[in-house]
């Protein structure tokens, strides 16, 4: 995989990654995920107490049974030629995920900085501007109006606390 | 722009404030949340539920209150939530046993020395309850069938593990030597409902939590885990009330056991702040209805506040580390 | 018939156009809170609770258990328009109520799922009404081995037939499991997986995993083919309902079928959400149409919704018989009872038959209120999948971050939808099944503290399971049930032997 700026209308259609990297690295996440159930399992006791069985019982035989599946997932991911041609994502469909991904990763992040109410309005308003291409007056005016809804429905009727920032605490709001 | 608004603020706040009391008074200025750090319908989320009611139907407080059940980890979620928000005045917890026992049993850093004691509103009773197709008549039958039936053999539901029943299930077992199994459920109405279905032999539940099924005639308490009698002389059922229930001490089960029915707030909050909530649950312990509930749930009414209040629970938690160390819950 | 008499007497209670007011602002509440998964029932009672302290019980409780059935009939809308449950047990609605809508047949679905709410709850009110005792006495036959048996039936109802990868299923499965079993372990007390992070502590909530893997994942999933929804032209008039209608009496046998196994599940009390999926693997198993599921088919809307609502429905019962609150916002009603000095629990029936026959009647009213009120407002509903994608797209995943911040009041399960979103994508492009991971993080700790309670109960013998009739059917049934593709072959076989 090149990662060429220029050619990024071009290679649209190119893989990102193949089916069967991703799949490999699924399996080995899940067989992580396993090994780690199995060792905190161990540690409360795994057996089969007279009365019963212990509080690691059930979560070590999970904690295996996680291991094997993705073993066999695995071996067979490696063994399977289609996958390694076949492409998980192309490139285009890549950028469309990220255009998402990115702006919800740091409208997340902004949640915990500026509290919810106004993280969405930018959120939604930067949305509607970069990836559908409104008006940013119309993106502006939708995306208060989605707040200031959400504002009324929990703060003020249901009395839903929710994550507010440094604004609402100069508006006296919280 | 925010220093002049502040200013602003400042000066109409001046204007509007009755000279004198200014220093001293503090009230709510947004919405009370309310921890209850147990599950939804047992004893701690009833009366926090029912508190709240009658704030909002006398209208105790200008601000809303909302209650907030944070049950995840025996508890653990609630006080941990509170002990985080430190000197937060808009936050206040009602504690159960597992202000103690949570700690203790699972090593979670959390005390009860990081919350300020706001006031106790009551103290909760235990009985030992048995189904009434049963044929013990009294705690003594009842300790003598499980000795003779040998270890085991009989069950006996509570709720949670490590907490207030199972500490009163291995008194019981140390004291005359019998073997329970315990059982552990998410609440005390399953228990009482696992009772009743005859899947269990008995039940140390809170009067209000068996009372119910006491009236219907299906479940019938043999003594309570108490130095004397409950005070309600009231009759519950046809012919018998609280008072009429002996203590297990006379039964020759020398168990004593009484949970917390408290209010704190988080840690770090001003005197004034504290005053206002040990003010406001003195209205509410005033009002008929409280009376009410008490009397209905056959609560021990010893309230405290303040200083009395935080040497009691010193005590009590002594009490539990001591209570937990003969039970073998404690490493 | 007694039953009878004191029913019509209800009905005089409960239909005065005060009442009848009070169920309507219930109604339109509880859908409110359905729809959006940051409100539960629980919040809805709760502000509505000052309010009745002025009124008289009856009407009271009227109002808050319209709440109640609103938030049944709400659970659906976004489930079907945008993958994202409302609330837990419209899950399995999402399976064919989502591709419905892609195929432009929203308006259709959503008719199809509220009818099926309402016939659910019917059958649910009438059973009360007739056999409350019955099935009060019924519901204390069981103890730990049977709460045990019926979740393994829920789970061999659903996952017997999986024709997915067989590896991945368990993989799937086993992640759903190894995240249910995270926290405090009821049994013994002692911390599971969470390696000393106290913010672990909680467990991971079944709607964050729920709303990230579906709503988020979906969200990522349809942005790979462009900025568009799949569903954009349904039909806006009230048109689709008659049609819809016509369609919905072909499904009868999924219909009663579901209503049993709702009602079943309510009174037990295993709850609405398992009562969902397993309604829907036994419509999936023994309809005719069965292959076809999770392709868009109207059977499998009508399946879980009549089995959540009538769960949801007669779970009241054990709540006003037995005191147990089935679910949160129960548990919010049990707090008004108290505060209106009414003490639930076996006597309330005889001692307050005003009280209770007026919430039995309005259990009819509140039904049909609720089910007037939604469908006319599918019309309205079908409309928003109109909306741009980019419009909708940033304020669904606003609702979504919302909902999983409201679930513990964290910042964490935020950060985790947002992974679980991911996951989702991942997964579903891998072929992972989601819905064994999903089941099995709702029922596993349940499923596991009732085995882990049998067995204490037992001493330790897996007899226990089999040791009356009660338990040993169910059990027997969930076994049937798990291998049932081989059984139907094998029968197949014999016959085929015996007609050669």
């Amino acid at each position: 995989m090149q990662n060429d700026p220029i050619h990024s209308e071009d290679d649209a259609g190119r893989s990102a990654a193949s089916m069967r990297s991703v799949e490999l690295v699924v399996a080995g996440l899940i067989f992580a995920l396993g090994l780690l159930v199995v060792s905190d399992s161990w540690r409360l006791g795994a057996g089969w107490a007279e009365d019963g069985p212990q509080a690691g019982y059930f979560p070590f035989y999970i904690g295996l049974l996680l291991c094997i599946s993705s073993a066999v997932i695995f071996w067979r991911g490696l063994r399977d030629r289609h996958s390694a041609a076949q492409a998980f994502v192309t490139r285009g469909q890549f950028r469309m995920v990220l255009a998402l991904l990115i702006p919800t990763l740091f409208y997340v992040l902004g949640i915990y900085f500026l509290g919810i109410y106004v993280s969405s309005i930018l959120f939604v308003a930067l949305f509607m501007v970069f990836l559908g291409k409104y008006h940013w007056l119309r993106s502006t005016l939708v995306a208060l109006g989605v707040s200031v809804a959400f504002f009324l429905l929990f703060e003020v009727w249901f009395r839903v606390p929710l994550p507010k920032g440094p604004l609402e605490a100069a508006l006296g709001l919280n | 722009m925010r220093t002049l608004s502040r200013a602003v603020t400042l000066v109409v706040s001046l204007m509007l404030m009755p000279s004198g009391v200014s220093a001293q008074s503090w009230e709510p200025t947004k919405t009370v949340e309310f921890i209850v750090p147990a599950g939804t319908g047992g004893g701690a989320d009833q009366m926090a539920r029912f508190i709240d009611g009658l704030i909002k139907k006398h209208k105790l407080m200008k601000q809303p209150m909302v209650v907030v059940n944070k049950a995840g980890g025996a508890g653990a979620e609630g006080f941990l939530d509170v002990k985080g928000a430190k000197a937060d005045p808009h936050k206040i917890v009602i504690t159960l046993s597992n202000l103690f026992t949570t700690p203790l049993a699972t090593g979670i850093p959390f005390n009860w020395k990081d919350l300020t004691p706001v006031s106790m509103m009551a103290l909760d009773q235990f009985v030992l309850w048995v189904n009434a197709e049963s044929p013990y008549k009294s705690a003594k039958d009842y300790i003598e069938a499980v000795k003779k039936a040998g270890p085991n053999k009989f069950k006996m539901g509570g709720t949670g593990s490590r907490q207030e029943d199972q500490i009163i299930t291995v008194a019981i077992e140390k004291q005359m030597g019998v073997k329970f199994t315990y059982i552990p459920f998410k609440g005390g109405g399953e228990v009482a409902t696992q009772l009743v279905g005859k899947h269990l032999e008995s039940t140390v539940n809170n009067p209000i939590e068996a009372v119910a099924q006491w009236r219907a005639g299906q479940l019938r308490p043999l003594c309570v885990f108490d130095d004397e009698r409950m005070p309600y002389k009231e009759k519950v059922t046809a012919n018998m009330s609280w008072a009429d229930i002996p203590p297990c001490k006379q039964a020759g089960v020398d168990v004593d056991y009484l949970m917390l029915r408290g209010i704190f707030m988080a840690g770090g909050v001003t005197e004034a702040q504290r005053n206002y909530y040990v003010d406001l649950m003195g209205k509410v312990r005033a009002l008929p209805e409280w009376k009410e509930f008490m009397e209905k749930g056959a609560f021990n009414q010893t309230a405290l506040k303040g200083d009395d209040y935080r040497d009691w629970v010193r005590k009590e938690e002594a009490r539990h580390i001591q209570l937990m160390k003969e039970a073998g819950f404690l490493k | 018939m007694e039953e009878i008499s004191a029913l019509m007497h209800g009905f005089s209670v409960a239909l005065s156009p005060f009442n009848l007011m009070l169920m309507l602002i219930g109604v339109v509440l509880g859908v409110i809170i359905g729809v959006l998964p940051g409100l539960g029932g629980a919040n809805g009672v709760a502000i509505l609770l000052p309010l009745t302290f002025a009124m008289p019980p009856t009407s009271g409780i009227i109002m808050l258990s319209c709440i109640y059935w609103g938030a049944l009939f709400g659970g659906a809308i976004t489930s079907i328009l945008f993958n994202i449950p409302g609330e837990p047990w419209s899950v399995a609605t999402t399976f064919d109520g989502y591709p419905l809508a892609q195929k432009g047949r929203a308006g259709a679905a959503l008719t199809a799922a509220f009818t099926s709410s309402f016939i659910g709850a019917l059958v649910a009110v009438v059973m009360i009404t007739f056999l409350s005792p019955l099935i009060a006495r019924f519901a204390l036959q069981f103890g730990t081995p049977e709460f045990f048996s019926v979740y393994l039936l829920t789970f061999c109802a659903f996952v017997g037939m999986s024709k997915g990868k067989a590896m991945k299923t368990v993989a799937a499965m086993m992640i759903g499991f190894a995240l249910a079993a995270v926290g405090l372990d009821t049994v013994t007390g002692q911390l599971r997986l969470t390696f000393g992070f106290t913010e672990l502590l909680q467990g991971f909530d079944f709607l964050i995993a729920v709303i990230g893997l579906f709503g988020i994942g979906e969200i990522l999933q349809t942005l790979e083919e462009g900025l568009a929804f799949k569903g954009v032209s349904a039909k806006l008039n009230m048109s689709v309902v008659m049609e819809t209608w016509r369609e919905l009496p072909r499904y009868w046998m999924t219909s009663i079928r579901s209503s049993l196994v709702g009602c079943f599940m309510g009174i037990v009390p295993g709850g609405a959400t398992p009562a969902s999926f397993m309604s829907y693997g036994i419509a999936k198993r023994f309809s005719n149409n069965g292959e076809a599921f999770g392709s868009g088919q109207i059977e499998g809307v009508v399946a879980p919704e009549t089995a959540a609502h009538a769960a949801g429905t007669s779970a009241l019962l054990p709540m006003l018989t037995l005191g147990v609150p089935g679910s949160p916002t129960a548990a919010v009603l049990l707090g008004g009872l108290l505060i209106w000095g009414l003490q639930p629990g076996p006597l309330l029936f005889v001692e307050q038959k005003d009280f209770v026959w007026g919430l039995i009647a309005s259990m009819y009213l509140g039904n049909i209120a609720g089910l007037l009120v939604v469908l006319t407002m599918v019309p309205l509903f079908a409309a928003i999948l109109r909306i741009p994608f980019a419009i909708i797209a940033p304020v669904i995943l606003v609702i979504c971050a919302i909902g999983a911040y409201t679930v513990h009041n964290s910042m964490l399960d935020v950060y985790l939808m947002v992974f679980f979103g991911i996951m989702g994508y991942v997964f579903k492009k891998l072929d992972y099944p989601l819905a064994p991971l999903v089941l099995a993080l709702v029922l596993g700790d349940r499923a596991e503290a009732s085995f882990r309670q049998a067995m204490l109960v037992s001493q330790g013998e897996l007899g226990v399971f089999f040791s009356n009739g009660l338990v040993g059917s169910l059990t027997a049934l969930a076994l049937t049930l798990l291998f049932w593709p081989m059984l139907a072959a094998a029968w197949a076989g014999m016959r085929a032997g015996t007609l050669r």
